[in-house]
């Protein structure tokens, strides 16, 4: 299935909703601009906090196909946009070789043809698509070194790449680039001129919750309040690592398949490592810290009720 | 007054221009100068706008240099005494007519103008005490002295001169392998891509073998320099230091702390060193206060460390340890910063005495987690940094043993 684009910040949000996504209103006017406008969208935040899903929503929501090109150190062209298949193209020079029925001109022309070319997720997001342009999601490019986002600024800024032997291709339709970054390392300003910024922050609490009942339904009503009313409070203290988003929905998941219905003091000692990832953050919440948090919030739960 | 006289003293004039611009820093060479000249006579004289720019477009050509050419133009142009004056080592009252937010003269135009060989053809009379002293700190056995003098003893000519072997230091910080590769005859893999391209050019009868290897690159460089009172002397002296190494290579983080944590990275940038060092001034608010390390490092590591310390980086830590929080919390401050980089060296002015023990609360802290300890007041010791930070190094050294023992 295939959808239009959306033509207002409302449809936007509406289609992310769609395809299960609950997002800020701030988040759905960078996403349309971002639509409607062909720049890409350059999502910043910390880990666990949504930034992946939202390319993958919205290649579902839209019927587009999903292109990922995920970042590492040493990235390059040929695993980041095409590289030759030079076996198969060993194989036919010395097919030509044996048959001696080729000329050398012919011969490269055909070594060097469209055949034997690799597409990787940068060219293939080029390539017209029946579904309308795909979805490019260029995922942690903090993990990538200075040269290839230089690379990249070509890339984005004209949608065409150059491959020697055969010549320029130009993408007719823009492909729709969403562009990650967990900050472990500053991306260049040129790079964020051309795209839309956006910082993707943990939810409040309400938002937090609506998430909740969207990707994790089976969690009780009750549950899901303490569960967002405890990690709410943690996000508030000063940890080295503060629980995002996934850790939510993971810890909600946890608990029901520990069959609890009510957040325990001694459940949520046992669960503490699904939602912290440091030792140090776990040694200063686990115990007497975690009771009292969990008291606060049962305290407030039936302040409100 | 003939017409010929006339442009004889703006040529004068202009070539006395040129050498305080040389003088300051500016690559004017004669060259430009009779670029100036021609550029002078084509645009004229009648409008001071127009002498401005027109000078700016010939001697100007980066974008760092327009402060010194603004200032050393205004001064220049504005009042023909006040070379003299200059020469009396007197900086000149504030001139009404000078542009907002340039008050004061930045310190190598006020030198440039000072020289003896510009300010009067009569040198004998203008030579005062001040520039027979600066004239004396440049002859060798001095500069010989300089290398092991300590910072906190010198002079203030000699602090200059310091300054000026600091800003010509290169730090040839050591190289590791990237997971890149470039085109090498001597390398160890086959590059395909290379090998195919070739046999095409020769018809593909032949597949010449061309190889590829790994290249090497330095990796980020991050400085955490203490500026408490009790590193005050020090820590101005870094800050040149710090500036020189900022604009020779990319990748260099800088944070300064003493009660509070302030990154300056952007600051150092700025290719003039008087400029910078001003901008940085404006934008710490902790010169010369207390020291709570301990809350600095915890803040650095919360914001900073993800961000700065990832692909490996070195780590410079220079501090005397002395913590108005006599080290609370530093320990786990310290082990956290130490598992977040390559490399943990930590300068220590103190160490220039024999006699150091570590037995302050912060050293003792501060010592189990750090891969190199070294002294760090004067340029001589500058200068074996810039060795130690030239070897590939293990990540933990004999020599630490020793340290640790004392301070366990």
């Amino acid at each position: 299935m295939t959808a239009s684009l959306p033509q207002s910040v409302d449809e936007t949000l509406a289609l992310l909703r769609q395809g299960n996504y609950v997002a800020d209103r701030s988040l759905a006017t960078a996403l349309y601009l971002s639509l409607s406008l062909g720049r890409p969208l350059f999502l910043e935040g910390e880990a666990g906090v949504g930034k992946t899903e939202i390319a993958k929503v919205l290649s579902s929501a839209l019927g587009r196909k999903l292109l990922r090109l995920q970042c590492y150190e040493g990235l390059d062209i040929s695993s980041a946009v095409y590289e030759w298949d030079y076996p198969r193209q060993m194989i036919e020079i010395r097919l030509a070789e044996a048959a001696g029925d080729r000329d050398r001109g012919t011969l490269t022309e055909d070594i060097f043809s469209e055949r034997f070319l690799i597409k990787r997720p940068l060219l293939q997001s080029l390539e017209p698509d029946l579904n309308g342009p795909p979805v490019l999601l260029i995922d942690e490019l903090d993990r990538t070194d200075e040269p290839f986002e230089a690379y990249l600024l070509e890339l984005l800024s004209d949608f065409q790449v150059t491959v020697p032997e055969i010549g320029a291709i130009k993408a007719t339709q823009r492909p729709i680039v969403v562009i990650t970054s967990n900050r472990t390392r500053e991306i260049h300003d040129a790079l964020k001129r051309r795209c839309f910024y956006y910082w993707v922050d943990y939810p409040n609490a309400e938002r937090e919750l609506e998430i909740l009942r969207v990707r994790a339904p089976g969690t009780g009503e009750r549950l899901s309040a303490e569960i967002v009313g405890f990690i709410q409070a943690l996000r508030s203290m000063d940890l080295f690592k503060l629980p995002g988003v996934a850790e939510t929905i993971d810890w909600a998941e946890a608990l029901v398949q520990l069959d609890q219905t009510d957040l325990a003091p001694g459940a949520v000692d046992d669960t503490l490592g699904v939602l912290l990832k440091y030792q140090d953050d776990i040694a200063r919440i686990q115990g007497s810290e975690a009771n009292r948090i969990l008291t606060e919030v049962k305290a407030e739960l039936a302040g409100t009720e | 007054m003939t017409a010929g006289s006339e442009s004889g003293r703006i040529a004068g004039n202009l070539m006395r221009f040129a050498r305080v611009l040389r003088k300051a820093g500016l690559p004017v060479g004669p060259g430009r100068m009779l670029e100036a000249i021609g550029a002078v006579e084509a645009v004229g004289m009648e409008n001071r706008e127009d002498f401005y720019w027109t000078l700016h477009a010939v001697f100007v050509n980066r974008q760092d240099q327009r402060e010194l050419f603004d200032q050393a133009f205004h001064i220049f142009w504005r009042n023909p005494r006040l070379l003299e004056r200059m020469a009396g080592l007197t900086i000149p009252a504030p001139m009404d007519e000078q542009p907002a937010g340039h008050e004061e003269i930045s310190r190598r135009v006020a030198e440039a103008m000072m020289d003896p060989a510009d300010a009067s053809q009569n040198n004998g009379e203008s030579e005062s005490e001040g520039e027979t002293e600066f004239d004396a700190s440049l002859t060798w056995s001095r500069g010989e002295v300089l290398t092991s003098r300590d910072f906190e003893k010198m002079s203030t000519a000699e602090m200059r001169e310091a300054r000026k072997a600091i800003a010509r230091m290169r730090l040839p910080i050591m190289d590791v392998p990237t997971r890149r590769w470039r085109p090498d005859p001597a390398g160890a893999r086959a590059d395909m891509r290379a090998s195919l391209r070739a046999a095409m050019r020769g018809g593909g009868d032949i597949i010449p073998l061309r190889k590829r290897k790994q290249q090497r690159r330095h990796p980020p460089l991050v400085i955490l320099c203490d500026i408490s009172g009790s590193m005050e002397v020090y820590s101005r002296m870094f800050l040149q230091f710090m500036h020189a190494i900022t604009n020779d290579r990319d990748r260099v983080h800088t944070f300064l702390f003493g009660t509070r944590l302030t990154n300056i990275t952007r600051h150092l940038r700025h290719r003039d060193v008087d400029l910078a060092l001003d901008r940085v001034s404006g934008a710490v608010q902790d010169w010369a206060g207390g020291t709570r390390i301990g809350q600095c490092l915890h803040d650095f590591n919360r914001d900073w460390s993800r961000r700065v310390l990832g692909q490996g980086a070195v780590l410079l830590l220079i501090s005397d340890g002395l913590d108005r929080d006599a080290g609370a919390g530093l320990g786990a401050e310290m082990q956290r910063l130490h598992m977040s980089c390559r490399r943990l060296i930590w300068l220590n002015p103190l160490l220039r005495y024999d006699a150091f023990e570590p037995r302050s609360l912060g050293v003792r802290a501060i010592m189990p987690h750090v891969d190199e300890f070294r002294p760090v007041h004067n340029l001589d010791s500058l200068k074996t940094l810039t060795e130690v930070l030239g070897q590939p190094g293990g990540r933990r050294k004999e020599s630490m043993a020793k340290w640790r023992e004392i301070a366990a």
